[in-house]
C-alpha cells in the first residue's frame, strides 16, 4: 500500500471540509472494498476522511411506510434489524448473503452504493425499491444514480448520508453467488407495489445494474414465477467473463428472477 | 507517524504508526502478538480475524488508525488463568485443527458467532458464517463439530449461572 493520511470525521460538514486535505482525497467507510484496493495498489488516495464515526450517518428508522437507511449503517446491522425484517424481509435477506459475517460487521450500504460495483448486491435492490440516495446536498433518484461499471451521479465530494424507499407490498431477492468471491454471478431483486412492479439485476449486466422492462411488464399483470417464462434477456448485453459467457448470464437472470419471484413476502 | 491507542486483551496499549500501517502489522509487529496471522493478500481466508468492539472483522483489511479508540480482543486474550477457553478446548478435543495456521481465525470467528447466536447454532448456521474463513487441512467437518459441541457447552453453562 502506498502512504496516505488518515482523518476522521464526526460530522458530514467535518467530512466535506476533511476531504479538501490532500489532492487525492477519497472517502472510507467501511474500507472492505476500498482497503484491500489500496493494498493491491489499485488506488493511492493521498488522504482518507473516515465516515464511520459520524453519527448522523448511522441507523434505522421506519416512519409509516418510509424506511431511512444510515449510510454508514452495516450489512450486519441491515441483515439483523426488526425493522428491516418487518418493512421489507427481501433486503434483510440481501444483506445477509454479502460476503462473509467479517465483511459484513464493517462494510455499509453507502459505500456499496457508492461503489456501483457491478456484481455488488444493494444496487437491485436500490432499483427495484425505487430508492432515493440521499446526499449531504440533494435527492436522487436510483433510476438516475446508477451510471454504469463503478460509475454513479455522486460529484466527487458528494456524500451518501442515507437512503430511503418505501416499503413494497412483497419483495423478492435471488443471488447466484461467484463460488469464490460471494459477489454476485446474477442477483435480481423484485419489488410489488400499488405503483406496480420493478426488477433490478446486478452482476450480469455489461453496464452494471438495470431495470428488466420485459419482466415488469409480465409480472405487472400476473406475479408469478409462471408470468416469466416467455420474457428472455438479450445476451448481447450481458457480461463475459471467466466465470460465466453472456448466454449463461441471460439464462441465470430468468432462473434468480423466478427464484426472486416465488421467494417474495 | 500517528499514536494510535486501543485497548488490546484488556489493557490499554499506544505505538507510532504510518496511517497505511494495517491492524494486523500493528498487532503482530508492534504488539508482538503473533497468533493473529496473515494468510492472504485478497481480504478473503479470515486466519487475521480479531474482534473490535465486539465483532469479528479482518485485521488485515482495516488500517491501525481506524482502530485507535476501540478494543480488540486477539487470540492471545481468550484465555483465563491458564485455562483455555471452552471453544478453544473444544478444538482441542474434537480435533479441529491439523496445522493451525487457519486455527486462531476460526476460534475468534466461532466466539463471535457463538455470542451472536448462542446455543440457537445449528450445523448449517455454522457452516454459512465460516464463509469467510478457508482452511486447507481439515475438510472442515471437525471445526463444525467444535463450534457446536462449544455453543452447546457455553449455552448450558449460561443457563445454569441463571
Ligand atoms: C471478501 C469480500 C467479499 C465481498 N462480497 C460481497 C458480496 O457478496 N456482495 C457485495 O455487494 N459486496 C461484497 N463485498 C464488498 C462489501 O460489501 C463492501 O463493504 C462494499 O462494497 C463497500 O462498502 P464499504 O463501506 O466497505 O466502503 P469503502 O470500501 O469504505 O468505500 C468504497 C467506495 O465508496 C466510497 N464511499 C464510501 N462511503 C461513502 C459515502 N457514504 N458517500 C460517498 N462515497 C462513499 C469510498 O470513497 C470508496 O470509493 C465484499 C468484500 C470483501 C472484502
Ligand atoms: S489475511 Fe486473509 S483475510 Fe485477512
Ligand atoms: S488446520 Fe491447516 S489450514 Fe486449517
Amino acid at each position: 500500500m502506498y502512504a496516505t493520511n488518515y482523518h476522521r470525521a464526526f460530522s458530514v460538514a467535518d467530512a466535506v471540509r476533511l476531504k479538501g486535505s490532500g489532492d487525492e482525497t477519497k472517502y472510507v467507510s467501511g474500507g472492505m472494498t476500498l482497503i484491500p484496493t489500496m493494498k493491491q495498489r489499485l488506488a493511492a488516495p493521498s488522504d482518507l476522511v473516515d465516515l464511520r464515526h459520524v453519527a448522523e450517518m448511522k441507523g434505522i428508522t421506519v416512519s409509516g411506510a418510509t424506511v431511512r437507511i444510515g449510510a454508514a449503517t452495516t450489512h450486519a446491522e441491515v441483515a439483523s434489524s426488526a425493522e428491516i425484517k418487518a418493512a421489507c424481509p427481501a433486503l434483510s435477506h440481501l444483506a445477509s448473503l454479502i460476503g462473509d459475517p467479517h465483511v459484513r460487521h464493517m462494510g455499509t450500504v453507502g459505500g456499496s452504493v457508492a461503489n456501483n460495483d457491478p456484481a455488488a448486491d444493494y444496487p437491485s435492490a436500490m432499483l427495484a425499491l425505487g430508492a432515493t440516495i440521499v446526499t449531504d446536498r440533494r435527492r436522487i433518484v436510483a433510476d438516475d444514480f446508477f451510471t454504469g461499471l463503478f460509475e454513479t451521479a455522486l460529484h466527487d465530494d458528494e456524500i451518501i448520508v442515507a437512503v430511503e424507499f418505501e416499503a413494497p407490498e412483497k419483495a423478492g431477492y435471488s443471488k447466484f453467488p461467484n463460488p469464490a468471491s460471494r459477489y454476485a454471478m446474477t442477483g435480481v431483486f423484485v419489488a410489488k407495489s400499488a405503483g406496480g412492479v420493478r426488477v433490478g439485476v446486478t452482476g450480469a449486466g455489461s453496464d452494471g445494474v438495470f431495470r428488466h422492462s420485459g419482466m415488469e411488464q409480465a409480472l405487472a399483470g400476473n406475479f408469478s414465477p409462471d408470468a416469466l417464462s416467455g420474457v428472455t434477456t438479450d445476451p448481447a448485453d450481458m457480461l463475459s467473463d471467466l466465470h460465466g459467457s453472456a448466454e449463461y448470464r441471460a439464462n441465470l437472470v430468468n432462473v434468480m428472477a423466478r427464484r426472486a419471484v416465488a421467494a417474495a413476502t | 507517524m500517528t499514536k494510535v491507542t486501543m485497548t488490546v486483551n484488556g489493557r490499554q496499549v499506544s505505538g507510532e504508526v504510518e496511517d497505511r500501517t494495517l491492524l494486523v502489522q500493528f498487532i503482530r509487529d508492534k504488539l508482538g502478538l503473533t497468533g493473529t496471522h496473515v494468510g492472504c493478500d485478497t481480504s478473503q481466508c479470515g486466519t487475521c480475524v480479531v474482534h473490535m468492539d465486539g465483532r469479528s472483522i479482518k485485521s488485515c483489511s482495516t488500517l491501525a488508525v481506524q482502530a485507535a479508540g476501540s478494543e480488540i480482543l486477539t487470540i492471545e486474550g481468550l484465555a483465563r488463568d491458564g485455562e483455555l477457553h471452552p471453544v478453544q478446548a473444544a478444538f482441542k478435543a474434537h480435533h479441529g485443527l491439523q496445522c493451525g495456521f487457519c486455527t486462531p481465525g476460526m476460534v475468534m470467528t466461532a466466539v463471535d458467532m457463538i455470542n451472536r447466536y448462542g446455543g440457537a447454532l445449528d450445523e448449517k448456521t455454522v457452516r454459512e458464517n465460516l464463509e469467510g474463513n478457508i482452511c486447507r487441512c481439515t475438510g472442515y467437518h471437525n471445526i463444525v463439530k467444535a463450534i457446536l459441541a462449544a455453543a452447546a457447552e457455553m449455552g448450558a453453562g449460561r443457563q445454569a449461572a441463571e
